[in-house]
């Protein structure tokens, strides 16, 4: 279909700046994006009858790797070698 | 009249009722790396590739220390183990009362419903009956206005007899009126013609009454001692 109705799974590596200039990048629009996403998250994993621990395991490792990035200057400090 | 051609939902989408939820939710993989990206990498790589990948790239963290081994690596594995050690004993268990607890609230809403739609078809029943009914109506109708053209005739009828009696009473005051005047007259004449029959007879006419009778005595005395 046309490049701006995609989402942003089925564009294609080389189309991604035209694809990105389609987009509705206003407050708005951003907050619209991200409630998509996070509904389309739950739709997928959350949202089921018979569902396992995938749902949360992943959102707990995300939420993990996201601190271990925010505190990653402090943890630096904390090297075993200086030179690798 | 109920316009039924009309559409009763005026928005583009109504609400209810919702798609079922799904069975199952997208296919993860360890319970950390969706499925998706196993496929996207199977094509070029076969399916080693996202295990290589994998590999490296945690050789690659360690051996550049980006990620630090220190006392929270320990703590991660130690509460990590703990996890993993639960949700394998307990899972399937948790998953059955999980499940029971939806099967509950499945069944009371559809218990609801289900209430709905009987006092609804009842309802309906009792509709048709009542438009059978009307159609019976009619007759009602009918039987009524003649108890009510009874009640007049009765009414009338009554009011006629009513009418007759009391004509027949006056006509007949009036009767025993003139019958008791024309009695009385009677009486009266009677009585007077007596009176003055009695006051004319004067004493010598008595006298000569008398005279006249012992004379008939004594005449029917000699023919009686006769006869004897």
């Amino acid at each position: 279909g046309p490049l701006s109705e995609r989402r942003l799974m089925d564009v294609r590596l080389g189309e991604l700046p035209a694809w990105l200039a389609t987009c509705d990048l206003s407050p708005q629009g951003l907050l619209g994006g991200v409630w998509k996403a996070c509904n389309s998250y739950y739709d997928k994993y959350i949202n089921v009858k018979r569902g396992g621990p995938a749902g949360i395991s992943m959102l707990l490792a995300g939420y993990c790797l996201l601190s271990y990035g925010w505190n990653y200057q402090h943890i630096k400090c904390h090297r075993w070698r200086k030179y690798h | 009249v109920l316009h039924a051609t009309r559409l009763l939902h005026t928005t583009r989408q109504s609400l209810a009722p919702l798609p079922p939820l799904p069975e199952k939710g997208g296919e993860v993989r360890y319970g950390l790396i969706p499925e998706e990206f196993f496929q996207f990498l199977y094509p070029k790589t076969g399916v080693t590739g996202p295990y290589m990948l994998g590999t490296g790239l945690l050789l690659y963290l360690l051996s550049k220390e980006i990620y630090v081994i220190n006392h929270e690596t320990v703590a991660a594995a130690c509460i990590l183990s703990v996890i993993i050690y639960g949700v394998k004993k307990y899972g399937s268990d948790v998953a059955a009362f999980a499940d029971k607890l939806n099967e509950e609230k499945v069944a009371k809403a559809l218990a609801v419903k289900n209430e709905a739609i009987k006092d609804l078809e009842t309802a309906i029943e009792q509709e048709k009956k009542e438009q059978w009914r009307v159609e019976g109506c009619s007759y009602l109708f009918d039987a009524k206005r003649n108890n009510v053209a009874m009640l007049l005739e009765t009414n009338y009828r009554e009011r006629l007899m009513t009418v007759y009696n009391e004509v027949k009473k006056r006509l007949d005051y009036q009767v025993a009126m003139q019958n008791l005047k024309r009695q009385k007259e009677q009486d009266h004449m009677i009585q007077w013609v007596e009176k003055n029959v009695v006051q004319s007879i004067t004493p010598q006419q008595q006298k000569e009454s008398i005279a006249k009778c012992i004379l008939d005595l004594k005449a029917l005395s000699k023919t009686a001692q006769a006869a004897v």
